[in-house]
């Protein structure tokens, strides 16, 4: 298809409106999607993806707002990066309609041709990202934006998934929790490449703090990264403090961003991340294709060549899903 | 399996405070199913073009009532038409005289709302507005 083509083209080629529409085509889980998808997955898995979560009301929004404009404008004498900005809002359970009111935090990045924001509705999906999030974040990828950040629906315990998008998870938190810090730690515990207590000028921030490192420093030693499975030395997650509104704490904030990404390129762990990531990514579509009948007859050896080729961008993850739904004498020609 | 869903940018242009219109239409159009991206206040028609842009809208949703439409209203469908977005249906509504109104419909608006619309006939326009399009 020659439209598909020009769509794919379009878009590498870095052209906004053509990408605006693509982003929609996957959001609707449109075939035209998805097909666009299969060919721009060769020109994926070279931006920085970082997810931004935490409770409602924490800031996520302004700081994703700060981070953008940071890395936007570096005081260290680095080149500015270009940033892609994919702000999740929840869909309404009984309308399916969604108010989408991200970018009121965003308006200090209007006019800047390095930034691209997209708003998401949730629509339905748990897990604090939209179905479609992990396609929309692949697009933007293959548009060539050097940082994707993601934030996530105002989230609590069990809204884990961007953990498994991204390369590093900010969980924001905000003073003055109280017991409810309680509740939510383990939760943070497990996600957090990087602790953010936001509002720090508001008081109780000193004994949320403490209470965070206490918890982390009992926590990590012996767990090692849940979501990767390696071996590699531990990351121990900062606490850092910002100020969103006063653009306090911001550069700090970035150059732990940017640790944790020398981290996870010296120790092996951005690839283990990434195969991880696409191996979960695979797996759904899968199970999107197929029944439960399939887990019980497809040769786990062909599942894992499959996913070989996929982590080398061979094939595209839709592809793979569509290879290994073949009717069983096609999946087994020797049987 | 596809999901189309009508997705509208509420905008208010220039410097008047009031949005409580804005936000009551947001509303409306929510519960009836679409996605709404809300901007906030205080914005520029380039910075409407640019969100309306980036998130591949249907339709725009002007609120103003400052009494300067004749210059921001014309000015935003400059430069959604620049874009190549000459497709979104634009809508207005606020405080415009009746004057002014076949001005902004020549100027290629699609409605013009004053105070005590009904939200229904608003939802209706834009469902039926935005389906015409996708039409085309």
């Amino acid at each position: 298809m020659n439209v598909k083509h020009d769509l794919v083209e379009s878009v590498v080629a870095g052209k906004r409106l053509p990408l605006a529409r693509l982003l929609t085509l996957v959001e609707n889980n449109a075939p035209e999607g998805r097909a666009a998808l299969d060919q721009l997955f060769a020109h994926t898995g070279r931006a920085h993806l970082i997810g931004v979560t935490g409770s409602p009301g924490s800031g996520k929004s302004s700081l994703v707002n700060q981070i953008a404009l940071a890395l936007r404008n570096p005081t260290n004498g680095k080149p500015a990066r270009s940033v892609a900005i994919v702000a999740v809002d929840p869909t309404s359970p009984f309308t399916g309609g969604a108010v989408l009111g991200d970018r009121v935090r965003m308006r200090d990045l209007a006019g800047d041709p390095g930034i691209f924001i997209r708003s998401m509705a949730s629509r339905g999906a748990l897990g604090g990202l939209a179905r479609a999030t992990t396609g929309v974040v692949q697009a933007l990828d293959a548009a060539g934006f050097d940082i994707v950040l993601v934030e996530t629906v105002g989230a609590g315990q069990a809204e884990v998934d961007i953990a498994r998008l991204a390369h590093t998870t900010l969980v924001i938190e905000a003073p003055g929790m109280g017991d409810d810090i309680q509740a939510i730690k383990a939760g943070i515990l497990e996600i957090a490449d990087i602790l953010v207590i936001n509002k720090a000028d508001h008081p109780g921030v000193d004994s949320t703090v403490r209470a965070l490192r206490a918890m982390l420093e009992l926590g990590h030693p012996t767990h090692p990264h849940s979501f990767t499975g390696s071996t590699a030395p531990l990351w121990i997650p900062p606490v850092l403090q910002t100020i969103a509104t006063q653009s306090e704490g911001i550069n700090e904030l970035v150059e732990a961003i940017d640790r944790h990404a020398a981290y996870l390129h010296t120790t092996g762990a951005w690839q283990a991340r990434d195969r991880s990531r696409l191996q979960a990514e695979l797996e759904q579509l899968v199970q999107v294709e197929l029944n439960n009948n399939w887990r019980a007859s497809v040769p786990p050896e062909l599942f894992q060549e499959t996913l070989a080729q996929v982590e080398t961008r061979q094939i595209s993850p839709y592809q793979a899903a569509k290879q290994l739904t073949l009717p069983l004498p096609e999946l087994h020609p020797g049987c | 399996m596809t999901e189309r869903k009508i997705r509208v940018l509420i905008a208010k242009p220039g410097l008047d405070g009031h949005d409580r219109g804005a936000k009551v239409i947001a509303r409306a159009l929510r519960d009836a199913g679409m996605e709404i991206i809300y901007t906030g206040l205080r914005q520029t028609p380039e910075m409407i073009a640019e969100a309306a842009l980036q998130e591949d809208v249907d339709a725009i949703g002007i609120s103003i009532l400052s009494g300067a439409h004749m210059v921001l209203v014309p000015r935003i469908l400059d430069l959604l038409r620049a874009n190549g977005q000459e497709g979104v249906c634009v809508f207005v509504g606020g405080i415009i005289p009746e004057n002014d109104v076949p001005s902004l419909i020549n100027a290629g608006v699609a409605q013009v709302y004053g105070p005590g619309t009904p939200t229904t006939q608003v939802v209706e326009d834009i469902t039926r507005a935005v389906l015409q399009q996708a039409q085309v």
